[in-house]
């Protein structure tokens, strides 16, 4: 026995036993609290979202003798976005790796173009939005509108709750520097932007791609 | 300039709402100056206020609960008094005034009540049966607290400026769309919902987080007592579940403030699609309400019939079995919707299948009270109140779960009979027991035992005479929320239910007199110990009330039952262990963020509700400044120092040593 525990199992060295970890060592350090906890939060989020999609499913048909999908979409607008949120997820880890290096003007500056990508996504979402409502097809016009403006629009809203985050943080990282508390916020804050990469991806796919192909 | 606000509001032209709502206003005022003249409000401020200690935000949302559980008992009793009168008559309540009776009723009991009782006792219990010094996010905690309680505000509210709901606790469509019910009362329901959803939302991911990574040393997820089990069942079930309300409500809101069609008659709304989403929630709802209340029976039972819980892993298999079961049963609540025999008979199956982990919970009760040495105190007698009333509840739910009974059944008093005797037999019996049990733990002394007993009798009859009644009256085809009626056999039955309802009233009554009663008893009623009943998991160990830091050092946690092994460990020794190695404890500090957010959650409501933008937006900026504020303060936490630890520690000993030379227990 007690050559077996001098010699661990080589597939297992650096990793503790998942039990030893949770159980016996008592309370987790708080970056794997905060961390956690923040998952469970963009699961509930996640739910949110499958609500709204669920109801834009139902809805996707009864467009009240209005537009559907593929006669209002324009994918060239929706591909310009994608690429926008894409690249800003990776401007985010190009941020992640700035902080772990503790380079502050790096930092700033992947923080700053997340930021800027973010906004430009945004305006473009808006924009379409304004032609939409300016062509008479608003939420009101039909079931199938209002569940998509909910949908897309309240991704547009996180993307937009995001950005006002991401400018705290920057000031808080300009004024505080890498402090233990800013460094795991800065962590829920990428794992809250990648998120918003999946719900787009879902977006992207369920709403516009289906939508105008069908 | 106020948007829709103008005096037309205040209801002067009818005389009860007028009343009630002056009254209301008074006794609110009373009690502010009463504190004022007393020079309290420093302490306030400093000691529950702004506290991020989980057991002092537990304390307060179960006095919460108790609060709302008065007001939304005059809801009921004057129902029940409105339709004891209302054969061939108009009643003393106009049917307008009627509607929005019910509508609050079942919206404050089950959110602003039964919610607030369950996740006060989740809050202040758990983290002390973990072994934990607080919850995973103690400001976080405080946050949720504070727009539960700002929810509670806006529902208040309405009765004294405009209206409330008339279109029931679940608001359906299209009634609750715009065209139906113009008036503010609606937004009232949505907004003060909306706000306090998100705090409940964030005592899931709190209380999740806590059981998952908080837990002392050696507290093996297999070793947490059932009531810990229950919480985390309940809490994923508000994850999962509260994001589904958030979005439903939303909806409802784009509807009547900008003209959506999600749910309304035109442009290819679709209502039903309300009524599942709705109940989506609706269903893990009821067992975010029920599984801690399961879980306090199973501490109750096992404490005092001085044996471990009969049955434990199948207990922890049938909770974590209803948890994922209450998903997929939510079609029950609308058989009659007409999604076709073949969806209406999976739910049927599924509601039956879903009884049968609960009669696995029922069975091990008994057989943990089989051979043991029961104490009938009165959170037993509230556990086997519990057993039988909820049993007869849940055969009358499984009679319903067959799909062509509950066509005749469906919104008949039958119905309104059985989620009463569930929801009272389980959740508020569970709770009050829990509140009698855990009550020295909180405030360092037992409640008068006699006037608990009387509590419970009064709740017990109070509850067979009230809703007895009911189940034939459905039987007969009387249907629910009727403001008047004609049928001349129903009134003597709603007569017995009124009496019911008054006993019911004399069980409220001794509720509020035992507790004044032991406050001026205290000196009797005093736990010197931190172990009154002879408890078996952590929290007894700690002195009664618990210091902030709950454990002078983190307990090292060798099996099931924590305390119970410590102490038959001291026993044997004839000796406490050991002194340990105090070491200083660092304590999140104080925060008003919780209040300062509610307080603009209260103005960003009241303002959407009467279409005062203005108002609303710069709510929404305060809410943003309150947040950015403390996400830029330096100091989070203050340290106690070891002397501090040891001196607290050691006067605890004391209390303890005596005990065990004393030769009672340990």
């Amino acid at each position: 026995m007690s050559a077996v525990a001098a010699f661990p199992d080589p597939n297992r060295l650096g990793r503790l036993d998942a039990e030893t970890v949770a159980d016996e060592q008592g309370p987790a350090p708080k970056r794997i609290v905060v961390g956690y906890g923040f998952w469970i939060f963009l699961l509930s989020d996640f739910i949110m979202f499958s609500a709204f999609f669920a109801a834009y499913a139902v809805l996707n048909g009864a467009t009240a003798d209005g537009p559907a999908g593929h006669e209002l979409f324009d994918l060239r607008n929706v591909a310009i976005e994608t690429v926008c949120l894409l690249l800003s997820s990776f401007t985010c880890g190009m941020a992640s790796l700035a902080v772990s290096v503790r380079s502050p003007v790096w930092t700033q500056i992947a923080l700053l173009a997340t930021g800027l990508l973010g906004l430009v996504f945004v305006i473009l979402e808006v924009a379409e939005f304004h032609t939409l409502v300016v062509a008479g097809n608003g939420p009101q016009r039909s079931a199938f509108l209002s569940a998509f403006f909910t949908l897309v629009g309240c991704h547009g809203v996180h993307v937009t709750a995001g950005g006002l985050w991401l400018g705290t943080m920057m000031a808080q990282f300009f004024f505080k520097g890498f402090n233990e508390t800013l460094l795991r916020r800065f962590m829920c804050f990428s794992l809250f932007w990648h998120a918003l990469d999946i719900i787009w991806v879902a977006i992207f796919t369920i709403v516009y791609l289906m939508g105008a192909f069908t | 300039m106020l948007g829709k606000l103008d005096w037309d509001a205040i209801p002067l032209h009818e005389p009860i709402a007028l009343i009630t709502a002056v009254t209301v206003v008074v006794v609110v005022l009373a009690v502010l100056g009463w504190i004022t003249v007393r020079g309290h409000w420093r302490y306030l401020w400093n000691e529950w206020i702004t506290s991020v200690d989980h057991k002092r935000l537990g304390v307060m949302y179960f006095l919460l609960g108790l609060v709302m559980l008065i007001r939304g008992f005059a809801d009921a009793i004057m129902m029940r008094a409105h339709q004891a009168m209302a054969y061939n008559a108009p009643g003393y309540l106009e049917p307008d005034h009627y509607n929005q009776i019910f509508s609050a009723h079942g919206t404050i009991m089950i959110f602003f009540t039964a919610m607030p009782f369950m996740i006060g006792l989740m809050n202040f219990v758990m983290p002390l049966q973990i072994g934990a010094r607080d919850v995973a996010f103690p400001t976080l905690n405080s946050v949720s607290f504070w727009l539960t309680a700002a929810g509670v505000a806006l529902i208040n509210v309405s009765l004294g400026v405009g209206v409330f709901s008339r279109a029931g606790w679940l608001a359906y469509p299209p009634l609750s769309e715009l065209r139906f019910s113009p008036d503010v009362g609606v937004d009232y329901y949505l907004w003060s919902l909306q706000i306090s959803g998100v705090g409940t939302l964030m005592t899931g991911i709190n209380l999740v987080t806590t059981v998952l990574k908080m837990r002392a040393p050696g507290m093996r997820l297999t070793r947490m007592p059932i009531f810990c089990w229950t919480t985390l069942a309940s809490n994923l079930l508000i994850v999962a579940a509260f994001p589904i309300l958030t979005a439903t409500f939303a909806m409802l809101l784009l509807d009547r403030y900008l003209g959506f069609h999600f749910f309304t008659k035109e442009a290819g709304g679709n209502p039903m699609m309300y009524v599942n989403l709705i109940w989506a929630w609706g269903h893990p709802e009821v067992y975010i309400l029920i599984l801690p209340a399961f879980g306090i029976f199973s501490e109750v039972i096992s404490t005092f019939s001085g044996k471990p819980l009969f049955g434990y892993r199948s207990m922890i298999v049938a909770t974590m079995a209803i948890c994922v079961l209450s998903f997929m049963v939510w079609l029950h609540h609308f058989f009659t919707m007409g999604a076709g025999a073949d969806v209406n008979a999976f739910f049927g199956i599924m509601t039956m299948i879903i009884s049968v982990p609960t009669g696995v919970k029922v069975f091990n009760w008994l057989f943990t009270m089989y051979g043991g040495r029961v104490r009938f105190t009165s959170p037993v007698l509230w556990t086997i109140g519990f057993m039988i009333t909820f049993v007869i509840g849940g055969m009358t739910g499984v009679l319903m779960a067959i799909p062509p009974a509950d066509f005749v059944l469906h919104n008949s008093l039958f119905l309104v009979a059985h989620f009463h005797n569930v929801v009272i037999g389980g959740v508020v019996f569970g709770a009050l027991a829990g509140y009698v049990f855990w009550f020295p733990k909180a405030f360092g002394f037992r409640l008068h035992e006699g006037w608990g007993k009387a509590t419970f009798w009064f709740w017990l009859v109070g509850f067979y005479v009230a809703f007895m009644p009911l189940y034939a009256l459905g039987l007969m085809g009387m249907t629910r929320r009727m403001q008047h009626y004609d049928v001349a056999a129903w009134q003597p039955w709603l007569v017995v239910a009124m009496f019911g309802a008054v006993l019911i009233f004399f069980g409220i009554a001794c509720l509020v007199i035992q507790l004044v009663v032991s406050i001026r008893q205290r000196g009797r009623l005093h736990d010197t110990t931190g172990d009154p009943w002879d408890g078996r998991s952590l929290e007894w160990i700690t002195p009664s009330p618990p210091p902030a830091f709950n454990f002078a050092v983190l307990p090292n946690v060798q099996g099931e039952e924590a305390y119970w092994g410590l102490k038959q460990g001291a026993l044997r020794a004839g000796a406490l262990p050991d002194l340990p190695a105090y070491e200083a404890i660092h304590l999140p500090r104080n925060s008003p963020t919780g209040f300062v957010t509610a307080f603009f959650a209260v103005v960003l409501g009241f303002a959407m509700i009467w279409h005062i933008w203005w108002l609303a937006i710069l709510g929404l900026i305060g809410a943003f400044t309150g947040f950015v504020v403390f996400a830029w303060r330096d100091k989070e936490e203050y340290a106690v120092p070891v002397d501090e630890v040891a001196a607290h520690d050691a006067r605890h000993r004391a209390a303890r040593d005596v005990l065990l030379h004393s030769g009672v227990r340990a």
